[in-house]
């Protein structure tokens, strides 16, 4: 079966069966996978749900009048010759000699879950086949199934995983991200499941004995409980092992603290960074409330500062702890916005949905810092030159991960589907990121 | 063709209203008769079920509560709580098959499980609903020999059934609004109120299939056209290939080319047009004539069709003709996996020769039972029920895989994610809350709503992403996942969320606090409500050594040690899984 012929044999009602199956057939289709010396040990993926405006963040056009830049009519330099970036990224235009911009992302597609759909997994929607995100994709190659034996998970979404679409698709489950909850912006950061309010090791201690000892049905009948006992093993590593110092982050210095902005994302940031060191492979940090579509300006003016100085803040500090080489991070959202700048009422000034061009970064893990790929046209619609479809951005990061995205991406249905291939149906890519990898 | 639809819609509601009216009046009519001792504990519950976030009042149970559901001195159930002293004899047609195989093969039975097991597992099974401890105490009282089948009867017909076999329907017909379905809220409503009412009446289940193959008109107001709408390819192959997972039981991907095209033919001439209304649309089928000749089934056959024919209406005819094996055995096979978590056979592809084999007996029984019913899937699900290979113990007595594969045990399962929430948020008293990425559907659910009664797939909460719900993109039953994950442990063992819950829940509390009740008794009220069984001795035993360790008392520190036993039940694998 190819990627066109999509429905699965034999499981249409073999509800039981499936999910053995998930389990026992895929380690031995993975031994092939990973090949190139990877660059990238990490990523750290940044996504702006809804949308963040293209021309309000990596690619500015001051020249293009009012209608399309609003009050911004200006581009700031950074501190690359010849890169400039919106006047609302001051910290990020200080940190230019560490990422590059890729200005002619492009999809067109116009709906948030099926332009998420297609930044996240690199294909089209459709078919009876339902693809994984990037995350969990690189959970599978390098988490539990490659050699993984941490017991923090490896696929870590802060705070909240990402909604609109299964983000493990046909994978299951088990390769969702571990998404952490609660708040690292406050102390205690309540990590879900893992710390808890108000229980003493002791009395954890004491009432799993209890619940062992009262395990009757378990003891009648083990075979049937190996894996519920098994993820209860793991579970409990968490719960009373020291994994739980990872997400103190009173232990880091104030200042490093400040550095990242006291709020949810510049703590996520900094957290991320922490989970890095620790050798998880994928976390993500999500930071949404990018779907401006009324008064852009007054809305997308506070979001911006907090990306830009949780996003500038892990550049430098991944930089410092000489990390940046081998943690690749990206940013972007499903699509830009509108460059045209929609006055009359009821937007009163804002940007609609927009997926024909829009920006992304990419910093580390084996890409070149100070680059730019692609541009869009003097107003910022249409791709001028280089397009990079979504297949070649991802293509490009399971590259410097070491995951051949020409490689098979074993399933339970045993369909011929690969990483992530460059022609995709009609889309046939522009080609991976060849200009800016080391 | 407007006048038409005025008249279809009319009709539609007309017939609903009767419906709605009938149902009510049979309702009376239940509640006026109260002849077994059973259907009166049923009743009795009503009241708790019709609301199960509100706790049970003092001043209600001192009145209410059946002299059944006080035990003496701390009940107890024996020291094998799972399995009866009766011997596992054939019930129906279906033990007598597969009883023959089990001889046949050398495998040895598991043996007939016990009343409280077999109690909760009617409740999670058919209801979807973790049984109310007042139940399980009338139905442990009750001596009458047929009680099991009582049970079941009772059972069927109750709103939380149909609650929970139309969420079941759903998940394979993809209700939901959002990516990549886009039915859209409104045509979900609509969607899920026509299954939960078929499901109410048992419409036979030819009738269901007719209805959403060969309905035409808006998808608001005939609500079966979003069988049409709810897959996502909207193209003759897109839909050949969900009817032959729905109605055929087979994977179309996998027949060859020829009967791949005679299928996507079929549907080559239904339509889709926009309204002015936002998001609807009408489903037709195109009236430019055909080329009469014959219409090419998949299995070859051959049907006469005329200039005017909608071959929709061919199709059914030859789908539901009692002549065409597919069609029952795939709708019992389903219902089978429904039940008993596998299937009696993988595929049905249309013309393959199914190997005669114990199961394919089996699915053949099964049919025609289903055919000569008038296709109530209700009665195969008694049938089902009522048979002692469904009825066996969890605990296997022959551990080969051979066995296993022969159902020669109760599967065990983990709840489904809804079940699950449902049957948590009954222990702990709390509701779930749910979100929708997106500002449409709306998630403002009334607190006393089940999570087994949402309609639409794009509502959700962490709790049911986390624990495997299906994502409804397909529609295939594989796509619920019941296997454990280290994060849903982490969840039950230690979330905040759970121990806040527990802390506050009035169930809990009312039976920690009951000091009319002594401790031991208090012990086995928590088992009962908990794991819908009473403690052994030795697990009796436990229990108030730890109490009596943990210093349990009236008061803020001492009732630490009663909720952590409270704790540990909830993650009993007892009360995870189906067992």
């Amino acid at each position: 079966m190819s990627e066109s012929n999509q429905f699965s044999r034999r499981s249409v009602l073999q509800a039981g069966l499936a999910a053995g199956a998930l389990a026992s057939t895929a380690p031995s289709l993975w031994a092939a996978a990973p090949k190139a010396k990877p660059h990238a040990k990490a990523v750290i993926e940044i996504w702006l749900a809804g949308g963040p405006a293209h021309l309000d963040t990596f690619d500015p056009k001051p020249k293009a009048g009012r209608d399309y830049c609003g009050p911004m009519n200006k581009a700031l330099k950074t501190n690359v010759k010849g890169m400039e970036i919106s006047p609302f990224l001051p910290q990020l235009a200080k940190q230019a000699d560490k990422y590059s911009l890729i200005r002619s992302m492009t999809h067109g597609v116009q709906g948030h879950e099926t332009a998420a759909y297609m930044m996240q997994t690199g294909r089209p929607q459709g078919g009876m086949t339902v693809f994984p995100s990037i995350g969990s994709v690189v959970s599978k190659f390098k988490g539990y199934d490659n050699g993984y034996t941490d017991v923090i998970p490896p696929f870590i979404s802060l705070t909240k995983a990402k909604g609109r679409f299964s983000e493990s698709g046909f994978l299951g489950p088990k390769y969702k991200s571990f998404s952490t909850g609660g708040d690292p912006n406050r102390t205690p950061f309540y990590v879900n499941g893992i710390i808890a309010a108000g229980i003493s090791d002791q009395r954890q201690k004491d009432r799993r004995a209890l619940k062992d000892q009262l395990n009757t049905l378990g003891s009648a009948n083990p075979d049937d409980f190996k894996e519920h006992e098994q993820a209860t093993r793991k579970a409990y590593e968490l719960i009373l092992g020291k994994e739980r110092k990872l997400f103190d982050l009173n232990t880091e210095d104030k200042a490093v603290r400040d550095m990242y902005g006291r709020n949810t994302f510049g703590q996520s940031c900094l957290m991320a960074r922490r989970l890095v060191q620790r050798g998880v492979p994928y976390i993500c940090v999500n930071l949404s409330g990018w779907d401006t579509h009324k008064r852009h300006f007054e809305t997308f003016r506070p979001r911006v500062a907090v990306l830009d100085q949780g996003l500038a803040a892990l550049l430098q500090d991944l930089t410092k702890h000489d990390m940046l080489d081998s943690t690749l991070v990206w940013c972007s959202g499903e699509f830009g916005r509108g460059p045209k700048i929609q006055w009359s009422a009821p937007w009163n000034g804002g940007r609609s949905h927009y997926g024909h061009c829009f920006s992304a970064m990419v910093a580390g893990g084996g890409f070149k810092p100070g680059k730019i790929v692609g541009s869009s046209t003097p107003t910022g619609e249409k791709v001028a030159t280089r397009p990079v479809y979504p297949q070649d951005l991802l293509g490009s990061i399971y590259d410097r991960l070491g995951i051949d995205p020409d490689g098979a991406l074993p399933n339970p249905r045993g369909a011929d589907y690969k990483v992530m291939p460059t022609v995709i149906g009609k889309s046939k890519g522009a080609g991976r990121l060849k200009e800016i990898m080391i | 063709m407007k006048h038409l639809c005025i008249a279809i819609l009319t009709l539609t509601v007309l017939t609903a209203m009767v419906v709605a009216e009938s149902d009510t009046s049979e309702k009376a009519k239940s509640r006026k008769k109260k002849k077994a001792k059973i259907a009166n504990a049923a009743s009795s519950e009503k009241k708790l079920d019709k609301n199960p976030a509100a706790p049970p009042t003092k001043k209600k149970n001192k009145k209410k509560v059946p002299p059944t559901a006080k035990p003496a001195a701390g009940a107890m159930s024996p020291a094998n709580p799972y399995v009866s002293s009766q011997p596992l004899r054939a019930n129906n047609p279906i033990d007598i098959i597969l009883l023959a195989e089990f001889k046949a093969q050398g495998i040895t039975p598991a043996k007939l499980c016990s009343d409280p097991v077999f109690c909760r597992r009617v409740y999670i099974d058919l209801t979807g609903t973790l049984p109310p401890p007042r139940a399980v105490a009338a139905f442990l009282n009750d001596k009458a020999p047929d009680k099991r089948a009582k049970l079941i009867d009772v059972l069927l017909n109750r709103r939380e059934a149909h609650t929970y076999w139309t969420l079941k329907w759903c998940d394979h017909l993809r209700v939901k609004s959002e990516f990549p379905i886009n039915l859209w809220p409104n045509a979900v409503a609509a969607y899920h109120q026509w299954i939960l009412q078929a499901v109410t009446n048992d419409m036979g289940y030819d009738k269901f299939a007719r209805a959403l193959l060969t309905s035409s008109g808006s998808n608001f107001r005939v609500a079966p056209v979003n069988f049409y709408r709810a897959m996502q390819q909207r193209t003759p192959e897109g839909i050949a290939q969900v009817v032959a997972g729905t109605f055929l039981g087979s994977d179309i991907t996998a027949w060859p080319e020829a009967s791949q095209a005679r299928l996507a033919n079929v549907f080559a001439k239904v339509r889709y047009k926009s309204t002015v209304e936002w998001k609807e649309q009408i489903i037709f089928n195109d009236p430019t004539p055909n080329t009469p000749g014959v219409l090419v089934m998949p299995d070859g056959s051959r049907v006469t069709m005329t200039a005017f024919d909608d071959r929709r209406q061919l199709f059914a005819d030859w789908l539901i003709s009692p002549k065409n094996p597919w069609f029952a055995r795939a709708a019992v096979n389903r219902l089978w996996v429904w039940m008993l978590g596998r299937g009696l056979i993988d595929d049905l592809a249309p013309g393959t020769k199914i190997k005669s084999s114990a199961s394919a007996k089996l699915l053949n029984t099964l049919a025609a039972e289903f055919a000569r019913a008038k296709y109530s899937q209700r009665h195969i699900l008694r049938m089902i029920a009522n048979s002692a290979i469904y009825q066996q113990a969890s605990i296997p007595a022959d551990h080969s895989a051979k066995a296993k594969a022969t159902f020669a045990s109760y599967p065990i399962r983990r709840l489904d994610a809804e079940v699950l929430i449902d049957a948590i948020n009954y222990v702990i008293v709390g509701h779930e809350k749910y979100f929708s990425i997106v500002p449409e559907p709306f998630t403002f659910i009334p607190i006393q709503n089940r999570t087994i009664a949402l309609a639409d797939g794009s509502i959700t909460s962490p709790f049911l992403e986390m624990f495997g719900r299906p994502a409804r993109d397909t529609g295939l039953l594989t796509e619920r996942n019941n296997n454990p994950t280290t994060n849903q442990l982490l969840h039950m063992l230690n979330s905040t969320d759970i121990q806040f819950k527990l802390t506050k829940s009035s169930r809990i509390n009312f039976i920690m606090r009951n000091t009319k009740l002594s401790v031991p008794q208090r012990v086995s009220q928590l088992y009962l409500l908990i794991l819908s069984r009473y403690p052994t001795p030795a697990e009796a035993k436990t229990s108030l050594e730890f109490l009596t360790k943990r210093r349990f008392k009236k008061g803020r520190s001492g009732e630490y040690a009663f909720r952590d036993l409270a704790w540990a039940l909830l993650n009993n694998t007892e009360f995870l899984y189906r067992h």
